[in-house]
């Protein structure tokens, strides 16, 4: 049934696309063929010791306040409207394993598809940032994000949206991320392709520091941010239901079908209403 | 209501058109009506609870968290709002496309309630924004996200706005006594019905798109990927139950404005009103059928959410369908009054619903809209019915149309 309508509403899709003359314009999707070159992060949370020197580090270049809160076994920090990255901590059986929580920077980002100014925009670098002179504030991005990352700012009259933005600042003059340049060898910072490498090898030459699984890899269409882990992803609060397509293709097929109904509803409706004329005419004739 | 808009048109023509303006906004009739009494304090708190949304951020009074961005305004004013508003498309279409002439006489109040119902809900999405002074970027600005599904729904939301003005104007120019625009703007209605009706399919369903990338956000019992196609064929009914409740009530409110010759017709409106609903209900039980068995939803429920389900899909589509269809052998106003209004009530709980109360719905920390967001959404309401009335009251939407514009249209 799904897969009728699915198929349908690329039919449809397709027939819009040929009348208006678009090839897939403007979908994140059409960049995803080169998406290994996007830079991103790679978290080795075997390595992690929790220290928490990145969250500092990134709260002192951004301008936000120094995190206080304290962190404690299996109690979730969630980033905040002051808090662009934070590190959690999980009882295991391999003892108290660490797991950082930012923006994934996936590589078709449900929130830049759903922005309607192109205020969340994934740069052709891998980051994506969120642009304030752009913004409207109608938070469907945060909508729409599978991990809830952008944060709002609800007690300001001018708010902004928080969120990791890779420091892509620093990126564009040849700098590390400030995470990655804070920490010693858990974050590890190059193209996707090589991050990719990077971890498999890690996993082939210690087989038993890591569970043979890749988080971001696949998930929802890959991700810049890449986690290795000793356990299992969800004992570590990673949400291991997220489809493994990108969360753009979800509105992809009613975008697409949306050129058709512009073209093929006005005609249907003009030709219905030249024979209700007709029709209207002749009966008049008969009176 | 005693204002005799017409005839005026002569004396009018010797009057500068800003005296008549003036004289115009007065309003007419008595003033301490039980609706004003309760009404203007609402909205003078609401005014003053939209002063502070202003200066103090949204969160000042509303209850909006990070988890759940969207509250009463989105999910209330614009997303059930706008599936209410969709009388509009289905009787222009009735009428125009169709040329079921029967209901000719309620077009024109059911094009001025979807313009501004269009209008004030475009106003609750404004109040929304963080924003608001960047909204003209995705309208003028270099920065169309196209593949925004909500970039979609705000464009066809302005067009539309637009096209409903134009097929509300020849009552303007009536009012205004203005004869040559009249002309024009009449000629212009149907290319405006055919624009309309695209855009409504287009942004009916478009309100339900919104919602697919929330995909693990919202319950499975509520969310699958039919979402725009369900929001689609409910607007038929949802649109048409409100026409039948809001006309019970203007036939009293305003009953001095309608002649004999309509009330009579109204029965019969009535009737295949009541006949579409009840059509276009039992398609979207189909689906909604259809989607439960596909997505293997059985085994949710036997829970809370699962019981608040049957209670939407049996008691407000299930029941008010048996009601619409009983109506079809022995015509029963009372029984059509009481199943548009369970439509209404069960039209509302769905699009509440995916937007607020199944999503999300696993949170720590539920949502619950504090009473400033609710004064607020009543405020835009409120007003928007001032100002239905207060045209209502000027311009020919229920009484007929002066001499000179008739003619043509009978
Ligand atoms: S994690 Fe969320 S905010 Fe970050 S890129 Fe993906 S969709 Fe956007
Ligand atoms: S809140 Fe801003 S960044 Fe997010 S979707 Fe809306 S306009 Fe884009």
């Amino acid at each position: 049934m799904s897969i009728n309508r699915r198929d349908f509403f690329k039919a449809l899709g397709a027939t819009g696309m040929t009348i208006i003359g678009l090839n897939a314009a403007g979908s994140p999707g059409s960049n995803s063929d080169d998406d290994t070159e996007f830079y991103g992060i790679l978290y080795d949370s075997s390595i992690c010791i929790g220290c928490r020197a990145c969250e500092k580090a990134c709260a002192e270049t951004h301008g936000l306040p120094e995190p206080e809160d304290e962190m404690e076994a299996g109690v979730q920090r969630k980033t905040s409207v002051t808090q662009r990255c934070t590190v959690n901590a999980f009882d295991t059986e391999e003892g108290e394993v660490y797991v950082r929580n930012q923006c994934m920077h996936c590589n078709e980002p449900a929130c830049a598809t759903a922005c309607l100014t192109q205020a969340m925009y994934k740069t052709k670098e891998g980051p994506v940032i969120w642009r304030e002179e752009k913004c409207m504030g109608c938070r469907y991005c945060m909508v729409s994000c599978p991990f809830d990352v952008p944060k709002f700012e609800y007690e300001s009259a001018n708010p902004i949206i928080q969120k990791c933005d890779m420091c892509y600042d620093r990126i564009k003059e040849g700098e590390l991320p400030v995470c990655v340049e804070t920490c010693g060898d858990a974050l590890y910072f190059g193209t996707r392709r090589e991050l990719i490498a990077e971890a498999r090898r890690r996993i082939a030459e210690w087989p038993e520091m890591y569970i043979d699984s890749i988080y971001g890899e696949h998930t929802v269409g890959g991700t810049g941010y890449l986690y290795l882990s000793p356990v299992p992803h969800n004992e570590l609060g990673f949400d291991i239901k997220l489809q493994k397509e990108s969360y753009p293709s979800l509105t992809k097929s009613f975008l697409y079908s949306v050129p058709a109904v512009d073209v093929l509803v006005p005609s249907l409706l003009l030709g219905l209403h030249a024979a209700t004329k007709n029709k209207q005419n002749k009966t008049e004739n008969h009176d | 209501m005693t204002s005799p808009a017409y005839p005026i048109t002569e004396k009018k023509q010797n009057q500068t058109i800003w005296r008549f303006l003036l004289k115009e906004l007065k309003p007419s009739g008595k003033w301490l009506t039980p609706f004003n009494i309760i009404s203007i304090p609402i909205i003078l708190v609401g005014l003053a609870l939209i002063v502070i949304r202003f200066t103090h951020g949204l969160g000042a009074v509303s209850n909006v968290t990070q988890e759940v961005p969207w509250g009463l305004w989105k999910g209330f004013n614009v997303v059930t709002g706008v599936a209410f508003a969709g009388g509009a498309y289905v009787l222009t279409f009735i009428v125009y496309i169709l040329k079921v002439d029967k209901f000719h006489s309620i077009v024109r109040v059911t094009v001025l309630n979807g313009f501004l119902a269009y209008l004030f809900y475009t106003g609750a999405l404004v109040l929304d924004l963080g924003k608001p002074w960047n909204i003209f970027n995705p309208v003028i600005g270099n920065n169309y996200g196209v593949s925004s599904v909500l970039f979609l729904v705000a464009w066809h939301f302005i067009l539309y706005i637009l096209g409903l003005l134009i097929e509300f104007s020849p009552a303007v120019a009536e009012w205004l006594g203005a004869k040559r625009a009249h002309k024009i703007l009449s000629g212009m209605t149907i290319g405006a019905v055919i624009f309309g009706i695209t855009l409504s399919v287009l942004h009916q369903s478009g309100l339900g798109a919104l919602f697919l990338m929330a995909k693990e956000k919202i319950h499975p019992l509520w969310y699958s990927e039919f979402i725009p196609i369900l929001f689609l064929v409910s607007s038929v009914f949802a649109g048409l139950s409100m026409i039948i409740f809001e006309g019970s009530i203007s036939q009293q409110v305003f009953s001095d404005q309608i002649d004999e010759k309509s009330r009579t017709r109204r029965k019969e409106m009535l009737q295949i009103l009541s006949r579409i609903c009840g059509c276009s209900m039992f398609i979207y039980l189909f689906l909604q059928l259809l989607v439960f068995i596909h997505g293997q939803r059985g085994s949710y429920i036997n829970s809370s959410m699962g019981y608040w389900f049957l209670v939407e899909m049996v008691g407000f589509v299930l029941v008010p369908m048996v009601l619409f269809i009983l109506s079809y052998r022995k015509p029963n106003i009372l029984l059509i009054r009481i199943a548009a209004i369970m439509t209404i009530i069960g039209i509302i709980l769905n699009r509440l619903n995916v937007s607020i109360i199944a999503f999300r719905w696993d949170a720590a920390v539920r949502y619950v809209p504090s009473w400033m967001e609710i004064v607020i959404s009543i405020t835009i309401i409120l007003i928007q019915i001032w100002i239905f009335r207060w045209i209502i009251n000027r311009m020919p939407v229920f009484k007929g149309s002066p001499s000179w514009a008739k003619h043509k249209n009978d």
